[in-house]
């Protein structure tokens, strides 16, 4: 299945786009959704591993099953206040 | 109340949100553009955010506090896009019977807020680079356009 990831900050200027999309296995999980970014877009690779992934606007785990409807972002470290 | 606005924060307005007769305490944290951070210095700050999410975050964060302190009420703004130098960029106001309880759901929300609501600052550096700041990564400079 096809999920679209909302970037934001650092992770948006060095994917020079504002969202991605990337294929993973039906019944795929975060953790192969982080796999499968890594992999398509090397330039996000020193940043990635600091990220959280927000799944349906909150803070997902890694074995958190995604599903094709899923709000899904990747959030690099915050820097608000 | 929490908010998220574009346009200047008026603090004296952040501040009427939470007065009450009911409280004997009110306390006001205001987060202003710094001009140095050690021997760098900004010129302006941008900042952006994942909106719905943040708004998410920041009501969860409200209504925490309210679980954990006795607060009559509290209010959490923060600003969007571009800020000069002295400009509040958040502002977070907490009114309570008595002082300890605004004082140290005040303390209590900035501290979260910094870690957990998805809102980012970028630097706009006096040599003309620029950087989004995320707390525990390389420096990703880039050049301002």
């Amino acid at each position: 299945m096809i999920i679209a990831v909302k970037l934001f900050a650092a992770v948006k200027q060095l994917a020079g786009r504002e969202i991605v999309e990337v294929d993973i296995p039906d019944g795929g999980t975060v953790h192969d959704l982080r796999a499968a970014l890594t992999q398509s877009f090397p330039d996000l690779g020193k940043i990635l591993p600091h990220t959280h992934i927000a799944v349906d606007q909150q803070y997902a785990a890694a074995d958190q099953t995604l599903h094709a409807d899923s709000e899904v972002a990747c959030i690099p470290p915050v820097s608000g206040g | 109340m929490i908010r998220l606005t574009e346009k200047p924060i008026d603090s004296q307005q952040v501040l009427a949100q939470v007065q009450s007769h009911r409280a004997g305490a009110v306390v006001l944290f205001l987060g202003t553009t710094r001009e140095f951070t050690g021997d760098r210095q900004t010129s302006s700050l941008d900042y952006e955010c994942y909106p719905e999410m943040a708004e998410q975050k920041l009501l969860e964060l409200e209504n925490e506090a309210r679980t954990r302190w006795e607060i009559v009420d509290c209010a959490i703004v923060h600003r969007l896009g571009h800020l000069e130098l002295g400009e509040a960029s958040v502002a977070i106001a907490v009114s309570s019977a008595h002082r300890q309880n605004a004082f140290e759901a005040g303390q209590w929300l900035i501290d979260t807020m910094k870690a957990v609501v998805p809102i980012w600052k970028r630097e706009n550096w006096s040599d003309g680079t620029a950087e989004w700041v995320h707390p525990g990564t390389e420096p990703s400079t880039s050049k301002t356009t």
